[in-house]
């Protein structure tokens, strides 16, 4: 293992970046679903998308280290922009897809030099901020949004011209994995290119990537752009399947429920998202069936168990188990951020 | 138009009296305690039980509102939050979200998702008009009370031994340590007379701010932004900004109510991009 740093910089990044076999798997069972889970369609799809919001918080709170409690401001954003432009302008679904996601992106250029300014707590308040005067503004422009009342009437067209939405949610299904996977692709490509790393640098140590010659803002910037972008598409996506809007995809529950899934699942690794998003999704089922007024209690429970035992510890436990498992060595923990 | 400026001043507050404990919980320890709200809706439940099933006159449920909480307080700083104090904000966020939604579930279970009415005493019900200003008396009573605990406060921050070893411990942790100082001793004292004080608030504010299950929610916005308005360093920083934060909330509500809350979140925005320390607070 010699060489020049710029050597073992590109060797890292080419392993970390090889397609590791549960991955595929992974994909071949979501595809597989298509056929294999046919009365499932609907939940499915609802789960995927979810996973995707998730996947772009992921982006952000993994990668770069950004909190945020208002992540819900651009999923909400993008999923109005799609359901208005569908009434307004035109039904194409792909064509209100693409300029959700641009229109989201931009918002989140926009919003994301507030962010830049302080740290975690003001970071925290300022994208809770920004989100409830979107779910403001949302709530009181009632000629466009249809306010408390949601927004109706969002008349699809068919998919590429080809596949109308049908009831059972295949068209649906089928149109958001399509999407998702495209987005997951484009992500795993950034994550692991040297941009990726140098977020991964700013998120371990910002002044040190700074003195080392990393543009901080400017990377910042761009992955809050990106992230913005990907909760606006995974919101078009939303608005589009279901063809409803309501107040509740801006709310303070969503940010908070989507920061839960990506605790879940575990942070910096793209398929925290997914995994959250289908044990939370399947936990709400069981729970909300057992007791259905309650069940915030038990998430909350979940919530607070998980961070007594520790985030990281847990999911090291488990790399350690995995690890174990296939008799390979054992990984180094991560160090913990903030111990004395 | 001076009714609503003595409205807004009598929920400034309220909120002053809700969030004070939190500021100072987070300047001392830089927890970040997004359950605050828990513990004044507790102060508030518990006021309502008193009256409502017991018959306990109102002015004799207001210490038990501030000892239940506090107790509940002390309790869950020595087994729980101790633990938390060297993670990061986000584990905080995560951890006391959690307890939010468990304490918003199980006060739904036990109590009911209705509002809680808290009948007020009739010596304290109706108006006066004073100069030609309508004054609603129960406003002036809880601007009486909370007047005489932001003074009783500053007299124990400023004048008290242990005023002065908070103090310290805010400036520097662990130079008061070195010091000799327990802090944390001194923090769980705090932690309890906070939650004791936000559970004051919460009885004294349920007439007008309402009370339900989902209250720390509701007003979890309010007290964030008068912390992070105020700043944690003192307690002038928060009594102010709670005092603009209630008038300016009764007179956007009052004046243009198309705008809602948009106003107070819009201001708290630009006060955070531009003095992230809180807008009293010197640069350092």
């Amino acid at each position: 293992m010699q060489g020049t740093p710029t050597d073992i910089a590109t060797r890292h990044l080419a392993e970390t970046s090889r397609w590791k076999p549960m991955e595929f798997v992974f994909w071949l069972v979501a595809f597989g679903a298509i056929w294999l889970l046919p009365s499932h369609h609907l939940i499915l799809n609802e789960i995927l998308i979810t996973a995707l919001f998730a996947m772009s918080l992921d982006l952000i709170l993994g990668y770069a280290g950004i909190a945020s409690l208002g992540h819900a401001a651009f999923f909400g954003f993008g999923a109005y922009f799609a359901g208005i432009f569908a009434i307004r302008v035109i039904g194409d679904p792909l064509t209100g897809l693409v300029l959700a996601t641009l229109a989201s992106g931009a918002l989140g250029f926009i919003t994301s030099f507030l962010v830049l300014r302080g740290v975690d707590l003001a970071r925290l308040m300022v994208t809770l901020g920004v989100a409830l005067v979107l779910g403001e503004i949302a709530n009181k422009m009632t000629w466009l949004t249809g306010g408390a009342d949601g927004l109706q009437g969002v008349m699809m067209g068919p998919v590429l011209g080809l596949f109308e939405f049908d009831l059972y949610g295949r068209t649906a299904y089928v149109y958001s994995l399509v999407v998702t996977f495209l987005l997951f692709l484009m992500a795993r490509r950034i994550v692991v290119s040297p941009f990726g790393l140098s977020l991964r640098t700013i998120r371990d140590n910002p002044l040190r990537a700074r003195a080392i010659g990393i543009p901080v803002n400017r990377r910042l910037i761009a992955v809050y752009t990106l992230a913005a972008a990907y909760a606006g598409a995974a919101g078009a996506l939303l608005a589009q399947t279901t063809q409803f809007v309501s107040l509740d995809v801006i709310a303070l529950h969503r940010s908070a429920d989507v920061l839960l899934m990506l605790v879940i699942g575990g942070t910096g690794y793209l398929y925290g998202g997914f995994a959250g998003a289908i044990v939370f999704k399947v936990l709400q089922e069981v729970i909300s069936n057992w007791t259905p007024q309650y069940w915030t209690f038990w998430i909350g429970l979940i919530l607070v168990i998980l961070v007594l035992i520790g985030r990281e510890r847990m999911n090291h436990r488990a790399a350690v188990l995995w690890a174990r498992l296939r008799g390979k060595p054992e990984p180094r923990p991560r160090t913990i951020v903030g111990g004395h | 138009m001076l009714t609503i400026l003595f409205d807004g001043i009598a929920y400034g507050m309220v909120l002053f009296v809700l969030a004070c404990g939190l500021s100072i919980t987070l300047g001392l320890m830089n927890f970040v305690n997004l359950a605050h709200g828990v513990f004044a809706m507790v102060g508030g439940y518990v006021t309502a039980i008193l009256m409502n099933r017991l018959g306990v006159p109102f002015l004799a449920t207001l210490p038990f509102a501030f000892l239940v909480p506090a107790a509940l307080g002390l309790v869950l700083e020595r087994t729980l939050y101790q633990q938390l104090y060297n993670r990061s904000h986000l584990d905080q966020v995560l951890f006391t979200i959690g307890l939010v939604f468990m304490a918003i579930a199980a006060v739904d279970y036990v109590m009911g998702s209705q509002p809680q009415l808290i009948q007020l005493p009739s010596w304290l019900r109706g108006r006066v008009d004073v100069f030609g200003v309508q004054i609603g008396l129960y406003r002036s009573f809880i601007i009486v009370v909370c007047g005489v605990l932001v003074v009783a406060l500053q007299f124990v921050l400023a004048k008290t031994r242990f005023g002065a070893q908070l103090r310290a411990a805010v400036d520097d942790a662990r130079v008061a340590r070195g010091l000799g100082i327990n802090t944390s001793l001194v923090f769980a004292a705090t932690f309890a007379a906070g939650s004791g004080l936000a559970g004051l608030g919460g009885a004294l504010g349920a007439e007008i701010l309402g009370l339900d299950p989902t209250f720390p929610l509701k007003f979890l916005i309010y007290f964030m932004i008068v912390v992070t308005v105020g700043g944690t360093s003192s307690l002038t920083g928060p009594f102010f900004a709670s005092l603009l934060l209630g008038i300016a909330d009764v007179a956007g509500k009052y004046y243009v109510p198309s705008f809602g809350a948009f106003v107070i979140y819009t201001v708290m925005i630009v006060v955070l991009v531009f003095r992230p320390q809180g807008l009293f607070v010197k640069a350092r």
